[in-house]
């Protein structure tokens, strides 16, 4: 293992909005990294400015220990970027739209039918090699897209949000062709706003918010680094919700979450066990009549709310099916 | 289909040092794409046929018969002017196309490859020149069609037709940049109704004479004035020293300078703009 990504520092405005408020971040080869953040967090920034189409402020950063600033041409042969759209030609077929990018990253014509067809191949997508790609469905689209920043063999593999706008069975399809790729030892920076999507696919999650590092672990250390158990309790009644979280507030520092839709509360508790018993107490003392009490670690999801604690995003991320918000960009 | 998804060595990373493309192979590259999309999407060059073919139907037939144009019959003195015009009103079409590329990601993808950024820029221009000659024969053929004739020989004519193009590509970095500038096709299409000043207040459809003072200082010194009087110049022959009052070997001259200035004062900037992460 190497240093693969290293950033110092590193800040980018937008007129008033801060994308990168001096983010440090250093990663090594043979790793897949999320970087999880909600909408504006300064993913895509950090992206771009790794593929050397935004180029930042202050601060300094490196692939493969090449300045990206000094040497955007050397970064640019390391890489292979698909953004958040399809980015290929709808006129062209899926194998003339691969051909091109081979052409242009300097393969020779020879070589560039070959790596398109292995490509193809691979995304299981030789059967629609020779038909326009405005023929091709949503998911067959972001494949060749994956496919077009695979030809030229690169070192690292930037998916800004790949996966964002797909229906639920195009995204599996595609979370199935990243693991194929990492199992063949591609590493891969790849943005989210899900955390299920960065929990399936990744090694490393870097949560970032207004353009900083707000936690950095692997999924289980960030789970257990919120490091608390968490109850949660579904009321019979919905008439009963205020009552039940006004009994519950007494046993946790934070606020109680209330999930109306779902006739849930949750707490976060420092020691499970003794005041899941608690609870049950209180609810018992106030005549609630409760369906379901338990206890359980907390999810990602609320690791990531107490890290991130933005309303909106609470909100957002909260809902147990985020695919069905549909593209979010 | 996802349980099959395999994949083979050929894709492992390659860490070997690339070379990238060349701006020659990466032009002919991306200008080839652009071209095979025009094939492919008849409406683009159909629509750019029927809007000119339009106009110039109208010019001919609902405006022709109220302008006076001494020495020289309405036809005879619009197709010529109205072919060099035209070139503007293609141009919008590259500063649509730049923006839809900028907008779908596609400038993107190019822009994050190893290969020279002047060649997305020299590839548009050199597909959308193409794509110029195109309409502009055709309209011409309109124009003969609808009573246009040569004043002069047919190479001077040629040399009209060459003239239209060597304007259009000039153009081109000018059209370009705007599309770059906006980001998105429906900017892109208001922008570039700067063409609308730019050919009517020209000598492209009426002559400057016929303008008030004030307006004549701008339409007797701007490009599209200088293009249509040289290219009208070509076209026309002796018919037409009674409206320029200059030789043609002045006028074609001045043009060319004039193109030369627009390619070297916008090609710049747009390159600049473009590069600039």
């Amino acid at each position: 293992m190497s240093t693969l990504i290293e950033a110092v520092g590193l800040t980018k405005s937008f007129g008033a909005t801060v994308a990168l408020d001096s983010l440090d971040l250093v990663t090594e080869t043979g790793s897949v990294v999320a970087l999880l953040g909600p909408n504006g967090a300064g993913k895509t920034t950090f992206v771009r400015s790794l593929a050397t189409l935004v180029r930042p402020d202050r601060g300094t950063l490196r692939l493969a220990g090449i300045d990206v600033a000094r040497d955007p041409a050397g970064v640019r042969r390391q890489i292979g970027l698909a953004g958040q759209h399809a980015a290929v030609e709808p006129a062209l077929t899926g194998g003339e739209n691969l051909v091109l990018v081979g052409r242009l990253f300097g393969l020779s014509r020879r070589a560039s039918r070959a790596q398109a067809a292995a490509v193809l191949q691979s995304l299981g997508l030789a059967d629609a090699a020779d038909r326009p790609t405005k023929t091709y469905s949503g998911g067959m689209r972001r494949r060749l897209d994956l496919g077009a920043s695979l030809v030229g063999r690169p070192r690292l593999l930037l998916l800004d949000e790949p996966t964002t706008g797909l229906d639920p069975a195009s995204r599996i399809e595609l979370w199935d062709t990243i693991r194929a790729l990492v199992s063949n030892g591609t590493d891969v920076l790849l943005t989210t706003q899900y955390l299920e999507e960065a929990d399936q696919l990744a090694d490393r999650i870097v949560i970032i918010d207004h353009g900083r590092v707000v936690a950095d672990g692997t999924p289980d250390s960030l789970k257990q680094q919120a490091g608390r158990d968490v109850i949660e309790v579904h009321p019979r009644f919905a008439a009963d919700l205020d009552s039940a979280r006004d009994a519950l507030a007494s046993l946790t520092s934070d606020e109680p979450r209330l999930d109306a839709a779902n006739r849930r509360i949750t707490i976060t508790v420092a020691d499970g066990s003794q005041q899941l018993a608690d609870a049950i107490r209180l609810l018992d003392a106030r005549h609630i009549a409760v369906d379901d009490i338990g206890m359980r670690r907390p999810s990602l999801d609320e690791v990531f709310l107490g890290l991130v604690g933005n309303a909106q995003t609470a909100q957002h991320t909260a809902t147990t099916n985020p695919i069905l918000e549909g593209a979010s960009s | 289909m996802t349980a099959t998804i395999t994949a083979p060595s050929s894709l492992r990373a390659d860490t070997t040092t690339r070379a990238g493309s060349s701006l020659v192979a990466s032009t002919v590259a991306i200008a080839g794409r652009t071209v095979r999309k025009f094939v492919r999407t008849p409406q683009l060059i159909v629509i750019g046929i029927v809007q000119s073919t339009m106009f110039l139907l109208i010019f001919r037939y609902v405006f022709g018969g109220a302008i006076g144009t001494p020495g020289v019959s309405y036809v005879n003195f619009l197709v010529p002017g109205f072919v060099a015009a035209n070139v503007l009103f293609c141009g919008t079409g590259t500063s649509v196309g730049v923006a839809e590329d900028m907008e779908g990601g596609f400038t993107d993808r190019l822009r994050s490859l190893p290969m020279p950024r002047m060649s997305v820029i020299a590839g548009r221009a050199l597909a959308d020149t193409a794509l110029l000659a195109l309409i502009l024969a055709v309209t011409v053929g309109v124009g003969f069609a609808v009573g246009f004739r040569l004043g002069g020989s047919v190479l001077d004519g040629v040399a009209a037709f060459a003239l239209c193009i060597v304007f259009g590509f000039a153009l081109e970095w000018f059209f370009i940049l705007l599309g770059v500038l906006s980001g998105n096709a429906q900017a892109a299409q208001g922008m570039a109704m700067v063409v609308f000043p730019l050919t009517f207040v020209s000598s492209a459809y009426v002559p400057v004479a016929s303008m008030p003072g004030w307006m004549q200082a701008f339409a007797r010194n701007q490009p599209v004035t200088t293009m249509v009087d040289a290219v009208r110049s070509l076209a026309l022959g002796d018919r037409a020293d009674a409206i320029l009052g200059h030789s043609t070997g002045y006028l074609v001259g001045r043009s060319l300078i004039w193109c030369a200035v627009l390619a070297a004062g916008f090609a710049p900037i747009t390159v600049a703009r473009f590069r600039r992460v």
